[in-house]
C-alpha cells in the first residue's frame, strides 16, 4: 500500500541512504491541513519506520501578496495589512511599521505615545508567547496547560479589545501617533491581567518545568547549533536558545526600551527545552517591563501636532478650512513621506521583524518589504527534524511558532 | 440462567426445543446487558470525562442536553448513527467494516467475568483474570485491522504503534497479576475477591511492598493497554491526525471511542478486583438484596475512582514518545514486575500467614501519602480561588 520503494534513488541529491537494515522508505506528506501544521505548511517527509530521514518544507500556502498590496494604498492604509502579519501579536507589527515610517519621515512621536507603544508591544509579546507555549504543551498532550494559558491570553485580548476595539485586527498605530489614548481603567486592568498571567505561569511551571515526560519530549530534540542558527539568519527566542544574547530591545533600543531594566534569557543547547524556557522567562521579563513602564508613564498627547503627518482633531476639521484641507490631503493623498529608504527592525515575539520601506515622495509606499522572523527558521527546519521521529516534528514545529500570516505574507 | 429457562419451558407449552430456548435466552440476556448496561455506561463515562476535563481546564463542558449535559452521550450517539458511513474507495471494505466490531467485542466480552457483586457476575470462570487479559487484547486485532484496511499512512502508523504498544504492555500487566494469583491461589475473579476483606489492610495491595508495587505497575500497564494518556500514541491527534481511526466516520468511528471509554471501566474493575477488595463490604445485614446493592455500589465506587484517576492523568500529563514508551516498558516495567512476582513468592515462603504489621504499615504509608497530596491540592485550590477574584475575566 503506502510503501514506496527501497530505492535510494528516491532520496534527494546528497542524502546518504541509511544503511542500517533499511526496511522500506515511506513517503508521507504532512500537511497542509494536519492538526499540527497550524499556519498551513507542508512537510514532505521520508520515513524509515518512524524516523525522519529527509524533510522538505513547503511554505507559501498563506501567501496573499502583502508587500504588493501595500503599494496600492496610502501609508496609513498599509497599517491594517500589518495586523495580519503575526496575528498572535498584531500590535507589535503595527507599531514597528509606524516606527519605521516615522523614522523615514523624520518624525518624533510624543513620549506618552512611545510609552503606550512599548507597554502594548510587551502585552502582545506576552499574548504571543502564551499562545506558543500553551499550544506546544497541548500538542505534546498536556492539554490543561494550554487552556490555562489561553485563558490568560483571553484577558489580554479582552484588554486589547477594550483599548483598540478589536482582538486581532487592531490597527491601533498611526504614523505619528496612535488612534486614541488609553482608556481610564487601563492601568488597573493591566495590573489585574499581570497578576493573573503570573498565576498561570506559576501553574504552568509546576505542571511542566519538572514534569519528566514533558522534559523528555522537549530536551535534546530539534537541536541546531549556534553557528548554523546565525548563518540561517534565525533571530529571537530561537537564537537566544542557542546561547547568543541578541535582543534588539537591548542592543538597538527603540521606543522606551532604554528606560527599563530587564534580562535577556538565553539557553545553552538550542533544543526545544531551551526554546521553551527562553520564551517562558521572556513572559516573566515582559511582565516586569510593563510594570516598570506603568510606573513611568505620564499624561500627555499621544500624537504629533503636525497636520501633514497626523489628521487634525475633528473640531478643527469641522470648523476651519485648514483642518478640513489637512484631513482631505491625508485621506486622499496619504501622508507625504520624503523620498528615501529605510530598514528598521525591532524585536517582535518571534525575533527580528524588519520593515524595509522605500518612499518616492508621494503619499503611497513605493516598496514595502517585510523581514518576517519565522521565515528563516523554516529554512532550518529540515535540519532540526532529520534524525528525529514523527512525534518530534510536533514539538519542534510548535516551538518555532511559525505564523503563516507573517511567514508567507 | 439455565434453570430460569427450564422453569419457563415447564410452565409454557410452546413447542420450542430446549437448545433453541437456551440460545434465545442467552442472546436476549446478552443484549439486555450490552445495550442496557455496558454501552450506556461507556457513554456516560464519555460525558463524565468531558465534564471532569472541563472542570480541570476551567471550562464549562457539555451542559445543554439534559441536566448538567448528562444526556450528551445519547445525543452524540444518535447524531453519529444518522451520519453517512463513508468507506474510502481504496480501503479493504470487508476488513474496514469488521474492525470496529472486533474492538467493541473485545471490550464487551470482558464484562462476562467482571464481578459486580457477590452474586452478580455473568460467569464466574475459573480462569477469570486470564480470560479478561485475553479478550481485552482482542482490541489490538481490531485496531491493527482498522489501521491496515484504511489504506492510509496515518492509519497504518497508528495501527502499528498500537500493536507494538499493546503487545509490549501485555507483559508487565500480566506479570503484575501473578502476585495476586499467588496470594489467592486462584484465577477466578470471585475467588480473588473472596481472598480479601473489606478493610484496606486486608486488600492485596497492602499485603507486602511487592504487591503495592505490582498494584502501581498494573495500573500503568493497563493505562497503556487501554491507549490512555500518557500512552495514547496510537491516536495522538496532533501527530497522526486521528491514528487508526482517521478514515472512520459516523458510528464506526464512535465505536472505537466507545470501546476506549468502556475499557476504562474494565481497567478500573480489574484494579478494584485484584488489589482493592472488589465488592467486599462489612456484613451489616442478612438481607441478600440489600447486601448485593451495597456490594454493587462499593464495586462501582472503587471502579469509578480509577476511571476518574485516568481522566485526571489525561488532563495533566503530556504524552510520551514511541521510543520512550518502549524503553519504559522493557527497561523498567518488565523487570520491576518480575521482581514483584518473585518478591511476593518470597514473602509468602518467609511469612506464610502474612504480616498484619506490614499491612498496617503500608496502609499508613499510603494514607500519609494521600494526606500530603490532599494538603498540596488544597493549597493550590485555595490559591487559585484567591486569584480568581483578582484576575477574573472582565467584561469588555
Amino acid at each position: 500500500m503506502s510503501v514506496i520503494s527501497k530505492d535510494p534513488a528516491l532520496l534527494h541529491d546528497g542524502d546518504e541512504p541509511d544503511n542500517r537494515a533499511i526496511s522500506e522508505i515511506v513517503e508521507l506528506q504532512m500537511g497542509p491541513s494536519h492538526p499540527a501544521t497550524h499556519g498551513t505548511i507542508k512537510f514532505n517527509l521520508k520515513l524509515d519506520g518512524e524516523t525522519v530521514i529527509a524533510c522538505d518544507t513547503e511554505v507559501g500556502y498563506l501567501h496573499r501578496g502583502f508587500e504588493k498590496m501595500c503599494e496600492q494604498g496610502t501609508w496609513t492604509q498599509t497599517i491594517p495589512y500589518t495586523d495580519r502579519l503575526n496575528y498572535a501579536s498584531p500590535l507589535i507589527n503595527n507599531f514597528l511599521f509606524c516606527e519605521a515610517a516615522e523614522r523615514l519621515a523624520g518624525v518624533t512621536v510624543p513620549e506618552r505615545c512611545s510609552y503606550i507603544r512599548t507597554i502594548l508591544s510587551e502585552m502582545s509579546r506576552v499574548a504571543d508567547h502564551l499562545t506558543c507555549l500553551g499550544m506546544s504543551a497541548t500538542e505534546v498532550g498536556a492539554i490543561s496547560v494550554g487552556f490555562y494559558m489561553v485563558e490568560a491570553r483571553e484577558i489580554l485580548y479582552n484588554l486589547s479589545q477594550h483599548i483598540t476595539g478589536a482582538r486581532v485586527t487592531v490597527s491601533y498605530g498611526r504614523i505619528g501617533g496612535l488612534t486614541r489614548d488609553l482608556p481610564d481603567d487601563f492601568e488597573e486592568r493591566m495590573r489585574a491581567a499581570i497578576a493573573h498571567t503570573r498565576t498561570v505561569m506559576g501553574d504552568a511551571e509546576k505542571l511542566l518545568e519538572r514534569n519528566r515526560i514533558f522534559i523528555q519530549r522537549m530536551a535534546g530534540v530539534g537541536i541546531i547549533s549556534k553557528e548554523d542558527t546565525i548563518s540561517y539568519g534565525i533571530t529571537g527566542p530561537l537564537l537566544r536558545a542557542t546561547g547568543v544574547r541578541r535582543d534588539l530591545r537591548k542592543d538597538e533600543p527603540y521606543m522606551m526600551y532604554d528606560r527599563v531594566e530587564f534580562n535577556v534569557p538565553v539557553g545553552t543547547k538550542g533544543d526545544n527545552w531551551d526554546r521553551f524556557s527562553v520564551r517562558f522567562e521572556e513572559v516573566i521579563e515582559s511582565l516586569k517591563i510593563i510594570e516598570q513602564l506603568l510606573g513611568q508613564i505620564e499624561p500627555g498627547p499621544v500624537k504629533v501636532d503636525d497636520p501633514t503627518i497626523y489628521m487634525p482633531d475633528k473640531a478643527k476639521v469641522y470648523n476651519s478650512i485648514e483642518g478640513l484641507m489637512a484631513q482631505f490631503k491625508i485621506v486622499i493623498e496619504g501622508v507625504r513621506i520624503p523620498a528615501g529608504e529605510i530598514y528598521f527592525a525591532g524585536e517582535a515575539a518571534n525575533g527580528e521583524l524588519g520593515f524595509f520601506l522605500v518612499s518616492d515622495g508621494s503619499g503611497r509606499p513605493y516598496r514595502v518589504r517585510v523581514r518576517p522572523p519565522c521565515f528563516y527558521a523554516m529554512g532550518a527546519l529540515a535540519q532540526m527534524l532529520v534524525g528525529g521521529g514523527i512525534a518530534d516534528i510536533i514539538s519542534t514545529f510548535g516551538m518555532i511558532n511559525m505564523i503563516g500570516g507573517e511567514c508567507d505574507r | 440462567m439455565q434453570g430460569f429457562i427450564d422453569s419457563l419451558l415447564a410452565t409454557t407449552t410452546t413447542g420450542l426445543s430446549r437448545e433453541l430456548a437456551y440460545l434465545g435466552g442467552m442472546i436476549g440476556f446478552g443484549a439486555l446487558v450490552v445495550f442496557g448496561f455496558i454501552l450506556p455506561m461507556a457513554g456516560i463515562t464519555s460525558w463524565l470525562e468531558r465534564r471532569v476535563w472541563a472542570k480541570i481546564q476551567s471550562r464549562v463542558g457539555p451542559n445543554r442536553v439534559g441536566p448538567g449535559g448528562f444526556l450528551q452521550w445519547l445525543a452524540d450517539g444518535l447524531k453519529n448513527l444518522l451520519k453517512e458511513d463513508v468507506i474510502p474507495e481504496a480501503a479493504d471494505p470487508t476488513l474496514f467494516r469488521l474492525a470496529p466490531y472486533i474492538v467493541v467485542a473485545g471490550f464487551v466480552a470482558a464484562f462476562v467475568a467482571i464481578p459486580f457483586a457477590g452474586s452478580l457476575i455473568i460467569a464466574d470462570l475459573n480462569i477469570g483474570i486470564l480470560y479478561i487479559s485475553a479478550v481485552t487484547s482482542l482490541v489490538v486485532v481490531g485496531i491493527l485491522m482498522a489501521g491496515w484496511s484504511s489504506n492510509n499512512r496515518w492509519s497504518m502508523l497508528g495501527g502499528i504503534r498500537s500493536a507494538s504498544q499493546i503487545i509490549s504492555y501485555e507483559i508487565p500487566a500480566g506479570l503484575s497479576v501473578f502476585p495476586v494469583v499467588l496470594l489467592s491461589g486462584t484465577l477466578s475473579m470471585q475467588g480473588i475477591i473472596e481472598n480479601q476483606g473489606w478493610a484496606p489492610v486486608d486488600w492485596h495491595m497492602f499485603h507486602s511492598p511487592f504487591t503495592l508495587a505490582a498494584f502501581l505497575m498494573s495500573y500503568i500497564a493497563l493505562l497503556a493497554e487501554g491507549n490512555r494518556t500518557p500512552f495514547d500514541l496510537p491516536e495522538a491527534e496532533s501527530e497522526l491526525v486521528a491514528g487508526f481511526a482517521t478514515e472512520y466516520s459516523g458510528m464506526r468511528s464512535l465505536l472505537f471511542f466507545l470501546a476506549e471509554w468502556g475499557n476504562l471501566y474494565v481497567i478500573g474493575a480489574i484494579m478494584a478486583t485484584l488489589f482493592m477488595g472488589g465488592w467486599q463490604v462489612p456484613a451489616f445485614t442478612d438481607n441478600v438484596v440489600l447486601l448485593t446493592v451495597a456490594q454493587f455500589g462499593m464495586f462501582f465506587a472503587k471502579t469509578y475512582f480509577w476511571v476518574f484517576v485516568a481522566m485526571w492523568i489525561r488532563a495533566t500529563l503530556p504524552r510520551v514518545r514511541v521510543d520512550q514508551l518502549m524503553s519504559l516498558c522493557w527497561k523498567y516495567m518488565v523487570p520491576i514486575a518480575m521482581v514483584n512476582m518473585f518478591g511476593t513468592a518470597l514473602v509468602m515462603v518467609v511469612i506464610p500467614e502474612g504480616s498484619r504489621l506490614m499491612s498496617y504499615a503500608l496502609c499508613g504509608l499510603m494514607l500519609f501519602g494521600l494526606v500530603r497530596f490532599g494538603r498540596r491540592v488544597n493549597y493550590h485550590l485555595k490559591r487559585s480561588r484567591r486569584y480568581d477574584t483578582v484576575g477574573a475575566i472582565m467584561p469588555v
